[in-house]
């Protein structure tokens, strides 16, 4: 067990270095650098260009421009290149801000999607079965934008509240309940948004996770030797339709910075995604590798804590 | 009258004599689903569309996309053209306006046309390269998985490198990846199709090591034909099912990020018109001209759930155990 999980680990090491190596090609032999954002300025010579090229290492080959990058992380002198600041403190920033709104969309998205699914399940066929399916399908192939425009059109005619950032402005001297009531408020539609795929996918995952188990022999022996429904329903089949949703929780952590970039760009929100889209803007390639990076070590830790789960919560599994 | 008898014979005896098809046996269970016969029905008009709007606007020119009448901007859906204002080339068919026109006066409808093929194209581009990709490293890893390239073997290689290429977050690395390159339908289509290919590479690996052990392709091997035959004659075949339903949901999700590309200013840049492009651009006239975004929307939606929808009638059209029940 232990000896698998050290060399789960150290492989999951050398995938975070591989994917590094392939942001780093991807992003610097694609055409476009930073010092050329501005072309058409005509203040900028080519002795400037030059001397900003020399500034952020971007003469020099390739794999010093990586181990220049990598130096500068671990040391966390990291800086960015549109306006010098220290690169891991401004995503932490972001962070805290994309934090409560990836929080409560996940904790919308399965509160949700599971009563969603099991009922779904268990009356298949039902007239609530098939609006539900028809609902989740076209949640997932609305255009996120256009839905949340359409939301915010709604919410703004008829409630006539403000919907947009993360708090209203000119409210940062009020009483603290209503400062945290507003931020709470701003918080409500932005995450109901970006949980409504998520809800509409895993719903329907649960409904064919479920229907799968209860097609199953052991469901029809309990049944047979007289067992309540419910206890049919929650303690047989609903403990082994779980099963895989534990992986999915490993999924779940890269979500906070490649998700939401869409989401955060309609309701103006600080979070990562937005960071990542300007920094894109800008070919601000320091923030753009360490974003990835980060979002490669989430995936990689999110993966390898699942495996784990699994192995706890399945018993037939054994890590070897 | 006579011959009634006879043509309304027992179904078994009509069983015996004619077994089904695989095919006609899938079409039987999708038939059954009436919303999914309906999308098909939507998925055909809308090819049809497609080869129109390529005809109608590139080839004879009927409706013009790219003419501009700064007079006639923000002209809502149904109305008739001013044409003494206009010069004869450039007034819409029979001078109506039938979606309307844009902030310079475009035809919507023209767009709209255009956009579906260039929006359609998108789709299965994309899906035909990741599909591609998927099939080849899938089947590589599936077929030729033991064979040591030096220290490490073809499977793990490849494995890996999916692995590797999961752990992208997906939509930053297509951002990342379009805001860097020069701004080219072309790049669109490549882009989301590189890095899309790895759910196909991952069940086509694990379709081929179940069909490598099974006795159709053992004998194959006996008979002593040549690798590619097998490979291609006698698993790719087996193999397709779940590449068909993931292939048909790939092309719903193309339209999708494209429209989200679209959205944040890296969508196909004009004088293209995709239906991303033209909802991005009509989000921004909502008050003055609401038809600019909801006519795309509700196309994109309309298009993508009847994919979706497919999609899903085709994977349980396809799975034999499911299809018993």
């Amino acid at each position: 067990m232990w000896s698998y999980l050290l060399r789960n680990l150290l492989q999951r090491l050398l995938l975070l270095v591989l994917i590094s190596f392939l942001a780093h090609a991807v992003v610097h032999l694609a055409p476009g650098e930073p010092s050329e954002v501005d072309p058409s300025n005509p203040r900028m010579k080519p002795e400037d260009i030059a001397r900003i090229r020399a500034a952020f290492h971007l003469d020099e080959p390739l794999h010093l421009q990586y181990l220049y990058w990598l130096r500068d992380l671990v040391t966390g002198e990291l800086k960015s290149f549109k306006d010098s600041q220290p690169v891991l403190p401004k995503i932490w920033r972001r962070f805290l801000n994309s934090l409560p709104l990836f929080l409560c969309a996940t904790l919308i998205v399965w509160s949700l999607s599971f009563p969603t699914g099991i009922h779904a399940a268990i009356r298949r066929g039902s007239l609530y079965d098939r609006t539900t399916t028809v609902l989740a399908y076209a949640f997932i192939s609305i255009p996120g934008f256009f839905l949340s425009y359409l939301v915010i059109l709604w919410v703004v005619h008829t409630l006539n509240v403000p919907v947009i950032g993360m708090q209203t402005f000119g409210m940062e001297n009020a009483q603290p309940f209503y400062r945290w009531m507003d931020r709470l408020w701003h918080l409500v539609i932005p995450s109901f948004m970006s949980a409504i795929a998520g809800i509409a996918v895993l719903s329907r995952y649960v409904r064919s996770q479920m229907l799968e188990v209860i097609g199953q022999d052991y469901i029809r022996t309990a049944r047979a030797k007289g067992l309540p429904e419910e206890t049919v329903m929650y303690r047989h089949a609903l403990r082994n339709a779980l099963l895989p949703f534990v992986t999915m929780f490993g999924f779940l952590l890269p979500a906070l910075i490649g998700g939401s970039v869409i989401f955060e760009q309609i309701f103006a929100w600080p979070g990562l995604g937005r960071l990542g889209y300007e920094a894109i803007l800008a070919r601000d390639f320091p923030v753009i590798l360490t974003l990835n990076f980060i979002a490669a070590a989430l995936t990689l830790a999110g993966t390898f804590l699942s495996d784990i789960l699994y192995a706890v919560v399945d018993p037939r599994i054994r890590l070897q | 009258m006579a011959d009634l008898p006879r043509t309304v014979a027992p179904v078994d005896t009509v069983d015996l004599a004619m077994p089904e098809t695989p095919l006609q046996e899938v079409w039987r269970v999708f038939r059954k689903d009436r919303l999914a016969v309906a999308s098909l029905g939507v998925l055909l008009a809308l090819l049809v569309v497609a080869i129109a709007g390529k005809v109608l606007t590139d080839w004879i020119v009927l409706v013009n996309p790219e003419t501009v009448r700064l007079p006639e901007k923000f002209k809502p859906p149904m109305s008739y053209a001013a044409t003494e204002l206009l010069s004869v080339a450039d007034r819409p068919p029979f001078g109506l306006y039938l979606l309307g026109t844009d902030e310079l006066g475009r035809d919507v409808f023209a767009r709209m046309l255009q956009g579906s093929f260039v929006s359609l194209s998108i789709g299965f581009i994309a899906v035909g390269i990741s599909v591609l990709i998927g099939i080849v490293l899938g089947g590589l890893a599936g077929f030729y998985g033991e064979v040591k390239l030096g220290f490490i073997s073809v499977d793990t290689l490849i494995m890996r490198f999916t692995d590797v290429m999961l752990c992208f977050p997906t939509f930053f690395l297509i951002l990342t990846v379009v805001a860097l390159l020069p701004p080219s339908i072309y790049n669109i289509m490549i882009v989301i199709g590189l890095t899309s290919w790895m759910g196909t590479a991952r069940f086509v690996r694990a379709e081929f090591l179940a069909l490598r052990e099974q006795d159709f392709v053992v004998a194959a091997q006996a008979l002593g034909l040549p690798a590619w035959r097998i490979i291609f004659r006698h698993m790719v075949p087996n193999a397709i099912a779940p590449v068909l339903v993931s292939a048909t949901i790939g092309v719903a999700s193309a339209i999708l990020t494209e429209s989200a590309l679209s959205f944040l200013g890296f969508g196909v840049q004009p004088p293209y018109a995709t239906w991303g492009n033209i909802l991005a651009d009509g989000k921004n006239f909502i008050f003055d001209a609401p038809w600019l975004f909801f006519i795309p929307g509700c196309a994109i939606l309309t298009v993508v759930l009847a994919f979706n929808l497919v999609g899903e009638a085709l994977r349980e059209a396809l799975n034999p155990r499911l299809r018993r029940r």
